[in-house]
């Protein structure tokens, strides 16, 4: 950005009027910009601003203590009770399951294609997995309740049957729909660490593997993890195919997998589009579990804000 | 890469160097089909769960799905339609199109050509945009439900729903176009400058048609995202069935993805036939809209 003085030269005599006009419109262009620049701001104060008043409200009437402890989640039943653990546990649930079918994938298909695939395939898969990404979670949703879960039902080893709702089949294709991200972003990572790393392994007579594996994926390593950061950040917060698939029950916590419980998100979606009185209790829980939600992945996402920053500093 | 056979030196007879040397070649071997298959498996997933909405809604893939409405719960499911989600989705669409692209674009040349990345309100507004492109898009309809439809007193519409998406989609904008006038190289704004340009001037007539590609990747990209999304609609009452096409700004609405969430919820076959045949109509206009936006971006993007 050095370049700004250039623009201002001195004003010469004779077209100091003209060009006073001139920066008068310039001034109006970059207040104007900076207008569009400050929506995001407003945005983050109107996230903010949207999910205090009411959270305070909540808070008014139930307690941090029974919020954080109880372990029922009934405020839309007659005995009411306020505890978001059934809600954060299931959260927690699916996005264990998620990271666990995604991460061994993304990362394998990201070291391929970082390290093995030819210039050509790369360059067509690559495009493709951008491609993917942005299948409609929606999508996602329909596919593991009526594709994925009846196999899952078929086949899971043991007496007890997941059930038409649960947590697993969710997890899992939670899981699907992760992987291009993943992989997209930890291929970037590897693809950033300079050659001649690897031209150093191979002189010490290192393989393929072990170029890959103790060489660039060390390298790329807070690239790599970031964008774990950011799929677990993703997984938190997605709506759809939990709600779709993974049931709505919150009256206890609910460590099974293959039963059905309602995440944060969902429980946040079912209640919302429900008809609910705006001064009533159950109007704010919407918006305490969306304080809690919007808490937990802010500090996700400054941790991979963080750690992308990281990587950039090493190598670019 | 042909460097497997040296990596034991511990071993020192030729026999046992010869079996290491197999056993390493076995392993790089399976690695590499490990990772094959890594890639593979999510592949097959993606091919399974499009081909899987294809047969599922193959019956009612027709013109049905668009001359006609969604009907009452039990009625008339062999006539009904999405014509109102399509018609909809539409009026969302532009309408967010409208509000986002020029916020975003502008808001990119604000960030990248006239602010000084040394103060701190410039790094804050950088941060802020990055942490927003994280927050889950049910947080946005919870903004839209607690300040847009109430506090604004805008109601559950189309509006309503265009600002949502909008500031939802807009730091995929924001940083698409940022990225892009960030590739034009410096000489050309120099040389702009000294030919007696103004900043505006350089930045308008210059730097912005050279950026043009990856703007328009990063506004479709965006785009199709905001013509998926159905969680921030939900919490803004859309979950109702309208059958209605929206006939301005302030009129009710509903949306494919909204419609698609209703229709796979109903235990009849029927709707769930209907369902599917609109994720596959879903499916084809982002799936287009995404790969017209990579083709722009390999196509028509200028490296310098």
């Amino acid at each position: 950005m050095a370049v700004h003085d250039i623009t201002t030269p001195a004003a010469g005599s004779s077209t100091s009027l003209r060009r006073g006009r001139r920066h008068r419109g310039e001034r109006v262009i970059e207040a104007f910009l900076v207008v569009a620049a400050l929506v995001s701001i407003a945005t983050t104060v109107g996230i903010i601003v949207a999910l205090l008043q009411p959270t305070l409200r909540f808070f008014q009437e139930v307690s941090l203590v029974e919020f954080f402890t109880s372990t029922s989640w009934t405020p839309t039943f007659a005995d009411k009770h306020y505890g978001v653990l059934p809600l954060v546990v299931a959260t927690i649930l699916t996005t264990l399951i998620a990271i666990a079918v995604a991460i061994p994938l993304g990362v394998g298909a990201a070291i391929y294609l970082a390290e093995y695939a030819s210039d050509r395939t790369r360059r067509a898969v690559k495009p493709v997995l951008e491609i993917l990404a942005g299948i409609p979670t929606v999508v996602y949703g329909f596919f593991a309740l009526f594709a994925l879960n009846p196999i899952l039902q078929k086949y899971w080893p043991g007496n007890e049957k997941p059930g038409f709702f649960n947590v697993m089949v969710a997890g899992i294709v939670m899981g699907i729909m992760i992987v291009p991200t993943i992989a997209s972003l930890s291929e970037d990572a590897m693809s950033a660490v300079p050659r001649s790393l690897r031209e150093g392994a191979y002189a010490l007579a290192s393989s393929k593997m072990q170029v890959a594996t103790r060489v660039v994926f060390p390298a790329a390593i807070s690239g790599i993890i970031a964008s774990f950061v950011l799929g677990i950040s993703r997984a938190l917060g997605e709506t759809m195919i939990v709600t779709i698939a993974a049931g709505l029950s919150s009256d206890k916590v609910i460590w099974n997998p293959i039963e059905a419980a309602a995440t944060m998100t969902a429980y946040i979606a079912n209640v919302a589009s429900g008809d609910i009185p705006v001064d009533s209790i159950d109007y704010t829980t919407v918006f305490a579990v969306g304080s809690l939600l919007f808490v937990m992945t802010f500090a996700l996402n400054v941790l991979s804000i963080r750690l992308v920053r990281k990587f950039r500093e090493v190598y670019e | 890469m042909s460097t497997t056979g040296v990596v034991s030196p511990r071993v020192a007879t030729a026999e046992g160097q010869a079996l290491t040397q197999r056993k390493v070649r076995i392993g790089e071997v399976v690695f590499r089909l490990v990772l094959q298959a890594c890639l593979l498996i999510a592949f097959l997933f993606l091919v399974w769960l499009v081909s899987y909405a294809v047969v599922r809604g193959w019956k009612r893939l027709d013109s049905r799905l668009w001359e006609n409405m969604p009907v009452g719960r039990i009625s008339r499911i062999d006539s009904a339609g999405v014509q109102s989600a399509i018609t909809g989705t539409l009026w969302v669409i532009l309408t967010t199109a409208v509000l986002c692209l020029p916020t975003g674009i502008f808001g990119a040349i604000y960030l990248e050509e006239y602010a000084d990345q040394t103060k701190w309100y410039n790094r804050l507004l950088e941060l802020n945009i990055q942490n927003l492109a994280g927050v889950p898009s049910i947080i946005f309809g919870i903004l839209g439900l607690g300040i847009i439809a109430r506090q604004f007193g805008l109601g559950f519409t189309v509006i309503t729903a265009a600002i949502v998406l909008a500031l939802l989609v807009l730091p995929i904008v924001i940083i698409a176009t940022r990225e892009a006038i960030r590739a034009v190289p410096q000489s050309i704004r120099q040389a702009s400058y000294a030919l007696g340009a103004t900043k505006w001037q350089t930045v308008s007539r210059q730097v912005l048609p050279a950026a043009v590609p990856g703007i328009a990747t990063g506004s479709i990209l965006a785009i199709s995202r905001a013509i998926g999304e159905a969680a921030p609609l939900i919490v803004l009452g859309a979950v109702t069935f309208v059958t209605t096409n929206p006939d301005g700004l302030l009129s009710k609405y509903t949306t494919l993805p909204i419609q698609i969430f209703n229709l796979i919820g109903e235990a009849q076959l029927g709707y769930q036939e209907i369902g599917a045949a609109a994720i596959v109509l879903l499916l084809g206009i982002v799936l287009l809209l995404n790969s017209i936006a990579i083709f722009v971006r390999i196509r028509f993007q200028k490296r310098w």
